[in-house]
């Protein structure tokens, strides 16, 4: 163990030959630098992300035709529910702390993070603890089937969980764990590691909406820590919690669960809003529009994640009181929201746009996100809600939030980023070949399932009544083809690391980007040691309005 | 960092790879025996645990020679009282379930299914009053604990070892060495002692009072509450002792003891805890 030595030097991108990175495959077990610990995040998150993949081109396959073709129910319910909890805490999440790790301390002028042993913990623990969940998929009795939200009685049942119930509760817990230590660190090393001439109001927005996202973080992991404990209580230790025959309510795990799992979904969105805002003003050639009401937006929507959550639950028995509560409450968010997507748009008028792959896909998140935003808008409405309550029309919303929203700006993130960490450039005509197919797929994969939803097609079953073949075969082909869309991100990831084009890049990689974020002025590939010594000099080209 | 002391990054950790794997095992363990499994799931959960207690001897261990060498900064130690900061909130939160859910029952749903068709169809001799194990009356007749006997003796317990814990901390900050240790040796001897008087006063429910965890929602939140705010009580004993044997072999300066403050405020936490135990699930 030795100390980074602080080098008095103007020389920022000092190469410390005595501590580099252990040699072999030791280096990735036992590392502390927050980039190898990003690596490893986003190298796991995508395997997840095929892995999660997977499983939904066996549900579009089961759903291809009516009828049973593929799976038995039980295990289409566990696919249904496994698919969930893979991208969310698999793939998502992980890859969001992938970028938080490597982009973090390189926005702010940090050596690293705070706290960098917690940090190849959390790692471990996210893996320790997809890896029991996974090991349930190899048990006799399945694994967990009851839907990611393992509402009680059905989770409590034993044909409908088996001997998967303890170890998807464990599960939960590891990945709590990872999830507040990894938070703890980030909130860490924004407030404590910023080079000093760097302010609050300074920071780039991902560092922004990361801090916010840390919060909800810490906030609502360890609800949904002790909701999944009372349900392991209830099935194996006798308590009524969620026992209306002992005093419990049922009801009462559903209002546990929302108030973790509302404030999830912003977990999973606002670090994408981040990146969106980081990526829009380099390719739009102009300040990001609005940056303190983009900052104050985060911060409203984090403020009302936590107060709307039964909008979740409105069928689900509440006094009208509850109902009308959290109707208005949900719609107040469409406000800071609509703030968001109107300063991106602003962003882009009349800025001097060039449409490289991590531009396509912001404008694509911007378009695709604000439909998901509508239709949640619709659905904000208790009366409507009863209508579109457990039918496609929800599956169809939430896609339309994560896929084309969270997951096309972590394609964007991969695209932008890449040739600054590898020092190569992707092959750009692949990449866009990679955005048309998935934007154009995307949208034949969810789209029908509104009208699939609205004509009444519940959610979460094997099979469906005839007048819904059309739609979810076209579905179904859609689903194919961003299945396979997807393989190009993997060979274009690949190729990158192996060379890519074999083009140098420069170290602002995109023109003028120096000017907006402070990777921008290392090298690329960036050294495994940077900002030993703070910059003193911090770009502000992101907080200056455009007016 | 702007200081000249760089801020420590330390390299090449094993210790965080051991826990993990310590702790997953304990956990499969667990899950299997919970699964029926009554040979291999304890095999598993003892080894994990036996793992993971190394692990924390371990990385506690290299932590305190780091910090008595003097290879924290300033920043270092910023960044450390964060971290625990937010990890205490945390567990306020997990806390604050579990108190939610007791709200929730005494003042919601339990008057839901006393009252109105509910009552009328599926259990009209059902009377919603607290404590209550429901109308399907789970786990049979029981008798709920009074705030005035164990309980009180508890929170004065708990109440004085908060003084005697910051008693500790005058006597660190003026160097007055012996007042720490002292201080710290009362603080770790009533935790214990309340860890004691808590075990008696569930031996007492169990065997004289029929009250358990599975006296329907009463016992349930009465047993997650109490249980979940003892293990942190001997969890910070633990840590409290350790800051002892610390501040015995001679470490922490009035400008440098990090873990000091962190188990303090730690053992504080766990007294509020207590406070909002004490007035909502004994007294009210």
């Amino acid at each position: 163990m030795s100390a980074v030595v602080a080098e008095h030097d103007d020389h920022h991108a000092d190469e410390h030959h005595d501590h580099g990175p252990a040699k072999g495959l030791l280096r990735w077990i036992i590392t502390t630098n927050h980039k190898d610990i990003g690596t490893l995040y986003l190298l796991f998150a995508l395997a997840m992300f095929f892995v999660g993949g997977a499983m939904a081109m066996v549900i579009r396959a089961e759903l291809f035709e009516p009828g049973l073709q593929f799976v038995d129910p039980a295990f289409f319910n566990s696919m249904t529910t496994m698919h969930a909890l893979v991208m969310v805490f698999g793939a998502v999440m992980p890859a969001f702390v992938g970028l938080a790790n490597w982009q973090i301390p390189m926005m702010i002028g940090a050596p690293d993070m705070a706290l960098p042993r917690m940090n190849n913990m959390s790692f471990w623990l996210l893996v320790a603890g997809v890896l029991l969940l996974a090991s349930t998929l190899l048990m006799e009795t399945g694994a967990p089937n009851a839907g990611w939200t393992f509402y009680p009685p059905l989770v409590l049942q034993p044909i409908t969980v088996g001997k998967a119930l303890p170890f998807a509760v464990f599960a939960v817990h590891l990945l709590g764990i990872s999830s507040i230590m990894g938070a703890i660190n980030i909130i860490a090393t924004i407030f404590n590691m910023r080079a000093p001439s760097m302010k609050m109001m300074d920071m780039p927005l991902f560092v922004w909406t990361w801090l916010i996202t840390a919060f909800l973080l810490i906030a609502v992991m360890p609800v949904f820590a002790g909701a999944v404990t009372m349900l392991l209580t209830d099935k194996f230790f006798h308590t009524s919690f969620f026992n209306a025959a002992g005093g419990g309510d049922p009801v009462l795990y559903q209002h546990i669960f929302w108030f973790f799992g509302h404030p999830e979904v912003y977990i999973m969105i606002l670090p994408t809003f981040g990146v969106a805002s980081t990526i829009i003003p380099v390719f739009a050639r102009k300040p990001l529009f609005g940056y303190a009401s983009m900052v104050w937006a985060t911060g409203s929507i984090a403020f009302f994640s936590f107060i709307v959550w039964a909008h979740h639950m409105f069928t689900v028995g509440m006094p009208m009181a509850g109902e009308l509560y959290f109707m208005y409450a949900t719609m107040i968010i469409a406000v800071p929201t609509g703030v968001k997507v109107f300063n991106w748009t602003a962003t882009m008028w009349k800025g001097a746009m060039t449409f490289e792959t991590p531009m396509l896909f912001s404008i694509a998140f911007v378009v695709l996100f604000t439909m998901g935003g509508l239709t949640g808008l619709m659905m904000a409405l208790a009366p409507l809600d009863f209508q579109y309550h457990d039918t496609y029309f929800i599956v169809a919303h939430f896609h339309y939030t994560l896929v084309p929203a969270s997951i096309f700006i972590l394609m964007a993130a991969g695209y932008f980023w890449l040739p600054k960490w590898t020092g190569h450039m992707y092959n750009e005509k692949i990449g866009q070949l990679h955005f048309w197919l998935s934007a154009i797929s995307v949208n034949i994969l969810f789209f029908p399932q509104h009208f699939l939803g609205l004509a009444g097609m519940p959610r979460r079953i094997p099979d469906y009544a005839i007048q819904f073949a059309d739609w979810n075969m076209v579905s179904s082909i859609g689903g194919f083809i961003f299945g396979l869309s997807q393989l190009l991100f993997l060979y274009i990831v690949i190729d990158t690391i192996r060379g890519g084009t074999g083009e140098k890049v420069t170290a602002e990689v995109w023109e003028g980007s120096s000017n907006h974020s402070l990777e921008w002025t290392l090298p690329s590939p960036v050294p495994y040691h940077t900002w030993t010594t703070p910059p003193t000099v911090v770009p502000t080209e992101h907080v200056l309005d455009s007016h | 960092m702007s200081t000249n002391v760089a801020y420590y990054i330390p390299h090449k950790a094993t210790w965080p790879v051991i826990g993990t794997a310590g702790l997953v095992t304990m956990l499969a363990g667990f899950a299997n025996y919970l699964n029926g499994s009554s040979s291999v799931g304890p095999a598993f959960m003892v080894a994990g645990l036996v793992v993971f207690i190394i692990m924390l001897v371990g990385w506690f261990t290299l932590q305190a020679h780091e910090s008595e060498t003097g290879m924290y900064n300033h920043d270092v130690g910023i960044s450390y009282r964060m971290g625990m900061m937010w990890f205490i909130f945390s567990e306020i939160i997990f806390f604050a379930v579990f108190f939610s859910t007791l709200w929730y029952t005494r003042n919601l749903s339990v008057q839901w299914l006393g009252s109105g068709a509910t009552k009328e169809l599926l259990h009209s001799a059902y009377q919603a009053t607290w404590p209550t194990n429901g109308p399907g009356d789970v786990g049979g007749k029981f008798e709920p604990m009074s705030a005035w006997g164990l309980p009180f003796l508890n929170t004065l317990i708990l109440l004085s070892s908060g003084v005697s814990c910051t008693w500790a901390h005058h006597g660190l900050l003026a160097k007055n060495r012996d007042q720490l240790i002292k201080g710290l040796i009362v603080t770790v001897a009533l935790g214990f002692l309340f860890v004691m008087f808590q075990a008696f006063e569930y031996h007492e429910a169990y065997t004289s009072m029929g009250l358990t965890l599975g006296s329907g929602v009463y016992g349930s939140t009465f047993f997650m509450l109490t249980g979940f705010h003892g293990f942190h009580v001997c969890v910070g004993a633990i840590i409290l002792s350790v800051v002892l044997f610390r501040s015995w072999k001679g470490h922490f300066q009035p400008e440098n003891h990090f873990a000091f403050e962190a188990a303090a405020w730690y053992w504080h936490f766990v007294d509020v805890v207590w406070l909002g135990l004490f007035v909502f699930v004994y007294l009210l």
